[in-house]
């Protein structure tokens, strides 16, 4: 098999050739300023307000205005909470959880060593909060609770709705990195309180070096990145105008794909984990099995190391990503699945398969025959049984 | 993305030796699973010559831990135990045509099991001969000082990086890095002073007054940013000629190493900077 069967669309995605068809003008003849003056330029806000458009449509925000176009999703997550910080500068205490992705974490860590206090909340076996321990977490001095909507690794929901409610009774900001979620799952802003969430182009099909922050009406925001005046004066830096145009129909088009998502995509994973954990012993699927995104799968192989199974299932033309310690790009295997308690004989065997809308069952059947013999092949290599 | 030589990919794809020896006259095993990788050599070696006639392995690990698994056995086949017993990492490393810098900690598994199979085999309890003298440094990846020192000397290592990627020191939570610091600066300056033994001239005597703003000065460049990075912090207290004392601030309250910051790393930093004299203790509210 020649063609590359693409299973880490949690990592990123293929553009989807209607985006890269709307992009094609403004890379070439629309290449105008949306700031200049003549309309050669100034015509082209229209296209960024259309985008704008169908991004609020995708959330079902009320407002095209509450949405800022970044340049990616680690950017809409330290806007979120540089801001708050900013907005409360009496207030010194931030809450996340340990399984943050490092667009969080690592702006976390600094923060603490620059004197703030961070709580970061645990996780259970399943990958699920206790919502008792964010309760009691709240104080006094809590500028901002960053919670994700999903986990990128194992694909767990939080539970969104209870948080964002719970933040908005007890007065603290909350944001939420949604770059996992948006596109995979229904939104409607209008109904779940949340006052910021992130999102990023390249994981809902548009291109990278794009993404947007949701900055709720009346929610208090400082910018992060200054200079000119664009995005009202909440973002600095000419617009990213060919990917902002492109995130905008692949917007539109993850909304028509919501249903594939939902029925066809989760088929396709619960088909996989179901062969993968029939035909091969020692398996298991991290992450609370219900509450999880339709297209994504964490299946830890005990006894053999992620780097090696990645390495041979590249052989076979199949892309995968792992949480082992080899793959993680430094020496300690994913926080996240530590985090959980998953033992390490699983950690350093994790898979994590991401699908999307371009996945066949083909492929998956494809899947489902290649990897019995390479976890076979690994575990009569390794000394452990 | 993998950036394996030929040899590392072809080796990982079809690994020589993999498996067990029947009735081994040595075993060699190192690693655990939660460090990432595992190695259990077997060999089988004629009593008369001390010639390895078989050697086997199977690895917990990634590709280039596989590679370097299956280089060694095919390495040291046919060799003496003498022999094979000069088999160091580096050579494992030139056998694969070369491994990238982070996976070189691969290769010294492989050397390492080498040598817990030869102790094995002349009936030394490797392990515990070595426990007294030695003592671990990184806690996360149970690295002692001595290995260290050996993977230093071995490879001509100077920065802590290099040193993570070679033993993996260092990799985990970080904690040790001031110390695997202060090994490479302890061995490299004995190896200037082997060499020269050109003595350092002796440092002009400080005022008071200057020494006090050397000190203030020290921490907040060298200490305090260091432990900030843990999270911890500490507060100069008072100086009393070259006595310091200060104070743990943050996540340093209540961490059982501040009694090892205090001396390894705070007062150390001090001699270097400021005054070979220098003291520091701690002051408790």
């Amino acid at each position: 098999m020649n063609k590359i069967i693409y299973a880490d669309n949690n990592a990123t995605t293929r553009v989807a050739p209607e985006v890269f068809e709307a992009m094609r003008p403004f890379l070439t003849e629309e290449y105008g300023n949306p700031s200049s003056m003549h309309t050669f330029g100034g015509k082209i806000i229209k296209d960024i307000e259309r985008s704008r458009e169908a991004l609020a449509g995708l959330l079902g925000a009320s407002d095209p205005q509450e949405i800022i176009f970044t340049s990616c999703g680690t950017e809409s997550d330290n806007t979120a909470i540089m801001s708050a910080l900013r907005v409360l500068p009496q207030k010194r205490h931030i809450i996340t959880t340990k399984v943050e992705h490092p667009a969080v974490l690592t702006l976390c860590k600094y923060l603490e060593s620059a004197g703030y206090r961070v709580t970061y909340l645990n996780v259970d076996n399943a990958g699920m909060l206790d919502l008792e321990e964010l309760k009691s977490s709240i104080d006094q001095d809590t500028a901002i609770i960053s919670i994700m909507y999903a986990n990128n690794e194992t694909g767990v929901v939080f539970p969104v709705e209870e948080i964002a409610e719970l933040a908005r009774t007890r007065g603290v900001i909350f944001h939420t990195d949604a770059v996992q979620a948006v596109g995979k799952i229904p939104f409607k802003l209008t109904e779940l309180p949340v006052d910021l969430l992130s999102l990023s182009g390249h994981k809902l099909h548009a291109a990278k070096g794009v993404g947007a922050l949701y900055v709720r009406k009346g929610t208090r925001f400082s910018p992060f990145m200054l200079g000119g005046h664009q995005e009202q004066n909440r973002r600095g830096g000419t617009e990213n105008v060919a990917s902002i145009v492109g995130l905008g129909v692949a917007c539109e088009l993850a909304k028509k794909f919501m249903e594939d998502e939902q029925v066809r995509i989760r088929k396709l994973r619960d088909k996989l984990e179901a062969a993968v954990l029939k035909n091969i012993p020692h398996a298991r699927v991290n992450g609370h099995r219900q509450r999880r995104l339709p297209n994504t799968s964490n299946i830890g192989f005990e006894f053999i190391e992620g780097e090696a199974i990645l390495l041979m299932l590249d052989e076979k033309g199949i892309a995968a990503s792992s949480g082992s310690a080899c793959t993680s790009g430094s020496l300690t295997p994913s926080h996240v699945l530590r985090t959980m308690g998953i033992p390490f004989s699983f950690v350093q065997g994790s898979i994590r398969f991401s699908l999307s809308r371009y996945n066949t069952e083909e492929e998956i059947d494809y899947i489902i025959k290649s990897l019995p013999p390479v976890i076979k092949r690994l575990r009569e290599i390794s000394p452990y049984k | 993305m993998w950036f394996y030589s030929d040899k590392v990919k072809k080796l990982f794809k079809n690994p020589q030796n993999v498996g067990e020896v029947k009735n081994p006259d040595a075993v060699g095993d190192v690693g655990n699973i939660i460090c990432g990788d595992a190695l259990r050599l077997t060999l089988k070696i004629d009593k008369k010559t001390e010639k390895i006639i078989e050697a086997k392995f199977q690895t917990f690990g990634c590709a280039s831990a596989i590679a370097s698994s299956s280089a060694l056995t095919e390495m040291i086949k046919g060799m003496t135990i003498d022999e094979a017993a000069n088999v160091t990492n580096k050579d494992i490393a030139e056998y694969l045509g070369g491994l990238p810098e982070e996976k070189m900690h691969c290769s010294v598994m492989g050397m390492e099991a080498l040598e817990a199979a030869i102790a094995n085999y002349r009936g030394a309890p490797l392990k515990q001969e070595m426990v007294g003298q030695e003592r671990i440094v990184c806690k996360c990846f149970s690295v002692t000082d001595k290995k260290i020192i050996r993977a230093i000397k071995e490879n001509n290592l100077k920065t802590v990086e290099e040193v993570t990627n070679y033993t993996k020191a260092g990799g985990g939570c970080g904690k040790c890095q001031p110390e695997i610091e202060k090994l490479l600066k302890e061995f490299w300056s004995k190896e200037a002073t082997k060499g020269a033994c050109a003595k350092e001239p002796p440092r002009k005597k400080l005022t008071n007054l200057q020494r006090i703003s050397l000190i203030q000065e020290t921490i907040g460049r060298e200490i305090r940013p260091q432990l900030k990075t843990d999270g911890g912090d500490i507060e100069l207290v008072d100086i009393d000629g070259t006595k310091v004392s200060v104070k743990f601030l943050g996540m340093c309250l209540g961490c059982p190493s501040t009694g090892v910051t205090l001396k390894s790393f705070i007062e150390a930093k001090l001699k270097e900077f400021v005054d070979e004299e220098i003291t520091v203790e701690e002051v408790r509210e």
